[in-house]
C-alpha cells in the first residue's frame, strides 16, 4: 500500500519537477497559441528556458493561472481585461495598467493590432450592394445575419450594436465554427468575426468598418507577472508595435490554411522582424514526435486518478457496507460530483489548486469516485448473507472474512466499477488540456483552435485506442482473478449444477 | 447427566427482537461429548438458541458458558474455532474448490500443508467422499456431497463442539440415511459435543443422546430420548414424541 502511495506521489510531482525559467501560457484559441509561441521563442532567444502551457481553456483559466503564478506571461486583450477581468468597461490602457499593478501583474506595451469584434460578409456581395460600413447596414434590412450565440447575448455585442446603429435586422444564432462556411454556401449573408481572423482573407470575406467606433479596443498585449525579470520584459518589448492587423491575419492564416506549425510561423515572423537571426534553428515538434509524451502524460493523469479513487473509494464502500446508514449520504455526494460537467469541475479546481497536472488529477479522481463507490457498494451488498453468516460462524475474523469471502465474491462487480471509471477517465482526461495538464487533449485542443481535424485525430484516436486497451486489460485481469464460473454472474447460495 | 462440567451452559437468558420476546429467563446445561438435539415446532427458537451459543446472536441479558468459560464477545472468532458450524443451506464458498473450502480455517490457523492433507484425507474417508472431488468447485458436486463437504469443513479443526443447524435436512432420504451412518461412525471415532437443531423427530431419536424439547421461547423438557418418550411432561411433548414412533 505504502509503495503505491509513493509511486503516486512520484507521478504527481514528477510532472512538476522540470521547472523552466519562464512559463508561457495561452488560451485555447489559435491567435492566443500563435502569440504564445512568439513570446516563447523571443524569450528563448533572450536566453531563458521556457515551459509552454498553451491551450488553457477560456480567459478565466489563463487569468487564474497568471495570478496564481502557474504561468508568468500570456497574451491578453485590453478589451477583455476591461470587460471580464477588472470590471471597468471602457477603461483606457493607462487605467488598466494601474489596476493591473494593484493586482500584482503588469501590462506590457501593445503588440500593435486591435483584435476587436467585427461584422463580415462576402466581399463580392458587399461591393454589389454598396456596403462599406456598419452604418450602411441600415439600408439593407433583408440581409440574413447568423451570429454566434455569445455575440447575440452580450450587452456589448449585437444588443448594443443594433441600438447604436439603429439596425433593423433580426439575427439567428449560429455556431461560430461553421458560420464562414454558411456564408460561402449562401445560407447566411453576414456573421460576427474577430478582425484578425486568418480565414477572412482566404475566403474573400471583408470586414465592415465600425464607423461610429462602437466596439471597444481589443489591443493585444503581453500580460505578465510583476515579478517577471527586467531582461524578459525587455525581450518582450521588442515585439511592441510590430504586429499589425494584416500581419496577425497572415500569421493566423498561415497556421490554419497552409498547415504550417506555430513554431515555424513564429520563427519566420521573428526573423523578418530582425529579432531572430536568419538560419537559426526552430524547434519543430510534429504531432507524431509529441505522441509518446502526450500518451505518457495521459496515462499518468488517468492512472493516478484511478488509483486514488480506488484507494479512497474501496474503504469508503466498506464503511458504508458496515454502516448502511451512511450509504445514502455517500452515494448522494458521489452522484452530485458526477453531475458537475467535467469541464466545470476542472475549472473549479483552478482557484483551489492552480493549473496543471495536480488539479487535473484531483478533478478526475472526484469524477471516478462515483462509478467505483457505486459498483463497490452494489458488489458488497449482493454478497450472499448466508455466506457471510457461515464465515462468521466458522470463526473467521473480520479481516479474514473480507480477504477470503467478501472481496473475492464482490470482485466481479468491483472490477466492472474500476473498468468503468478507467474508461470514463481516459475520455475525460482529454479535457484536462484546458487547464494545462497536457495529455492527449493537447493535440485535440490545438486542433480545435486551428480547425485542423487531422490534429484532433492525433489525440482522439490514441485516446480511443487507450480506452479499448484498458477494456482488454480489465478482461484479462478478470480471467486471471476470477474462476470461470464466477464471471459475469452474481454468486448464489447454492449454485450447483 | 453426570457430574462433569457441562459443555455449554445458558443461565438466565433474555432476548427480544423488535418487540418480540424470543427468550425469557432461559436456563440450560448440555452434556459434554454427547449428541444433543434441539427439537420443537418451527418458530419456537431452536436456531436462535443455537446462534446464542456461538455468538451469532447476542443475549440482552444472561450468561453463556462454553466448556466452563464465559463466552467472550471480544474474541468470538477464536471461541468459534472450538465450535464447528454447519447449516441446512450449507453455504460452501462458490469461489473456492472443495479442498479449499474444507481446509481454509486450518490454513488460517497456521497448519502446515501436510497436516492439512492428513486431516483432509481422514475426513474424506470418514464421510466416504471421493478424493477426486477436492479439486472441484461446489457447483460441480451433488447436494449430498456438498452436505458432507460442509460437515468436513465444520470438523476440520477437530473442534470439541459441533453446532449443526438442520445440517442433514437438505438431502434426499436415501442420502440422508447414508450421512446419518457416517455421522454416527464419526461420533464413535471422535466423540465430541454435538448440538443439533432438527425439525425431524425421527432423526433426533436416532442420533441424539440428549433431547431438549422446546415450546415457543421456552424449554419444555430435557433428558434422554427414552426417558422423555416414557414420561412426557405435558400433552405438547407427548404429541411431539408420538411423531417419532
Amino acid at each position: 500500500m505504502m509503495r503505491w502511495i509513493l509511486l503516486l506521489a512520484g507521478l504527481v510531482l514528477g510532472g512538476q519537477a522540470l521547472a523552466a525559467d519562464i512559463t508561457v501560457g495561452s488560451k485555447a484559441d489559435r491567435e492566443g497559441h500563435m502569440l504564445g509561441e512568439l513570446f516563447a521563442q523571443t524569450l528563448e532567444h533572450a536566453g531563458f528556458t521556457v515551459d509552454r502551457r498553451f491551450g488553457l481553456g477560456q480567459t478565466i483559466v489563463s487569468w487564474q493561472a497568471l495570478k496564481g503564478g502557474e504561468i508568468d506571461v500570456y497574451p491578453e486583450y485590453t478589451g477583455t481585461m476591461a470587460q471580464a477581468l477588472f470590471d471597468m468597461p471602457g477603461a483606457d490602457i493607462e487605467t488598466l495598467r494601474r489596476e493591473a499593478e494593484r493586482r500584482g501583474v503588469r501590462i506590457l506595451k501593445p503588440l500593435g493590432f486591435n483584435n476587436t469584434y467585427a461584422l463580415t460578409m462576402k466581399a463580392s456581395e458587399a461591393r454589389a450592394m454598396g456596403l462599406e460600413t456598419i452604418s450602411d447596414l441600415a439600408t439593407a434590412p433583408s440581409l440574413k445575419l447568423g451570429l454566434s450565440h455569445e455575440f447575440i447575448e452580450r450587452e456589448d455585442g449585437w444588443k448594443g450594436l443594433s441600438r447604436a446603429y439603429n439596425l433593423p435586422q433580426v439575427p439567428v444564432g449560429i455556431e461560430h465554427g461553421i458560420a464562414y462556411q454558411a456564408i460561402v454556401d449562401n445560407r447566411i449573408d453576414m456573421t460576427d468575426a474577430y478582425s484578425t481572423d486568418g480565414d477572412l482573407d482566404r475566403l474573400d470575406l471583408m470586414l465592415l468598418k465600425d464607423d461610429r467606433h462602437y466596439f471597444p479596443e481589443y489591443l493585444a498585449v503581453p500580460f505578465v507577472r510583476a515579478t517577471l525579470p527586467d531582461k524578459a520584459v525587455d525581450a518582450l518589448d521588442q515585439l511592441a508595435g510590430s504586429i499589425t492587423d494584416q500581419r496577425m491575419q497572415a500569421m493566423n492564416a498561415a497556421v490554419s490554411a497552409d498547415g504550417a506549425g506555430f513554431g515555424q510561423v513564429a520563427h519566420d515572423f521573428l526573423v523578418k522582424q530582425g529579432i531572430l537571426e536568419a538560419g537559426s534553428e526552430v524547434a519543430v515538434s510534429t504531432p507524431w514526435s509529441r505522441l509518446g509524451h502526450d500518451l505518457v502524460r495521459h496515462l499518468e493523469l488517468t492512472l493516478s486518478a484511478l488509483l486514488l479513487a480506488a484507494l479512497v473509494g474501496l474503504p469508503l464502500s466498506l464503511a458504508v457496507y458496515r454502516l448502511p446508514k451512511l450509504s445514502r449520504t455517500v452515494l448522494y455526494v458521489a452522484g452530485l460530483l458526477q453531475t458537475i460537467p467535467s469541464i466545470a469541475l476542472l475549472a473549479l479546481m483552478i482557484p483551489l489548486f492552480g493549473i496543471g497536472v495536480f488539479p487535473a488529477i484531483v478533478a478526475l479522481f472526484l469524477y471516478s469516485l462515483l462509478p467505483i463507490v457505486r459498483a463497490a457498494i452494489t458488489a458488497l451488498l449482493t454478497v450472499d448473507p448466508l455466506l457471510t453468516r457461515v464465515a462468521r460462524g466458522m470463526g473467521l475474523t473480520r479481516r479474514e472474512q473480507l480477504r477470503h469471502v467478501i472481496l473475492p465474491l464482490a470482485a466481479p462487480n468491483l472490477l466492472t466499477g474500476l473498468k468503468t471509471a478507467a474508461v470514463i477517465n481516459i475520455g475525460t482526461a482529454t479535457l484536462a488540456a484546458f487547464i494545462g495538464a497536457g495529455g492527449l487533449g493537447d493535440p485535440i485542443v490545438t486542433g480545435l483552435s486551428l480547425n485542423n481535424y487531422e490534429l484532433v485525430l492525433y489525440g482522439a484516436i490514441p485516446a480511443a485506442m487507450l480506452a479499448i486497451v484498458t477494456e482488454l486489460i480489465f478482461e484479462m485481469l478478470e480471467r486471471w482473478l476470477i474462476p470461470a464460473h464466477m464471471r459475469g454472474q452474481v454468486a448464489t447460495p447454492d449454485n450447483r449444477a | 447427566m453426570d457430574g462433569e462440567t457441562p459443555a455449554i451452559e445458558c443461565r438466565g437468558i433474555h432476548r427480544s427482537f423488535e418487540h418480540h420476546v424470543l427468550f425469557t429467563d432461559l436456563n440450560l446445561s448440555l452434556p459434554a461429548r454427547q449428541v444433543t438435539a434441539l427439537v420443537g415446532a418451527s418458530g419456537c427458537g431452536k436456531s436462535s438458541l443455537l446462534n446464542l451459543m456461538n455468538g451469532l446472536l447476542l443475549p440482552d441479558q444472561g450468561d453463556i458458558r462454553v466448556l466452563g468459560e464465559p463466552l467472550d464477545y471480544e474474541r468470538l472468532p477464536a471461541m468459534r474455532r472450538n465450535m464447528g458450524y454447519a447449516v441446512q443451506q450449507i453455504g460452501l464458498m462458490p469461489h473456492m474448490t472443495v479442498e479449499r473450502n474444507i481446509t481454509l480455517l486450518a490454513t488460517l490457523a497456521g497448519w502446515s500443508a501436510s497436516a492439512c492433507q492428513t486431516r483432509l484425507s481422514t475426513l474424506l474417508s470418514l464421510m466416504a467422499l471421493d478424493p477426486a472431488l477436492t479439486s472441484r468447485y461446489p457447483h460441480q458436486i451433488s447436494g449430498g456431497q456438498a452436505q458432507r463437504v460442509g460437515l468436513c469443513r465444520a470438523m476440520m479443526l477437530n473442534p470439541p463442539i459441533l453446532l449443526l443447524d438442520e445440517a442433514f435436512s437438505a438431502v434426499d432420504p436415501i442420502t440422508r440415511v447414508d450421512v446419518h451412518a457416517r455421522f454416527q461412525d464419526l461420533q464413535r471415532e471422535e466423540p465430541r459435543t454435538v448440538v443439533m437443531v432438527t425439525h425431524d423427530m425421527r432423526e433426533a431419536m436416532k442420533l441424539a443422546d440428549y433431547l431438549v424439547v422446546m415450546g415457543p421461547g421456552q424449554i419444555l423438557q430435557t433428558g434422554a430420548p427414552g426417558d422423555i418418550a416414557a414420561a412426557p411432561i405435558n400433552e405438547q411433548v407427548r404429541q411431539l414424541m408420538e411423531v417419532a414412533q
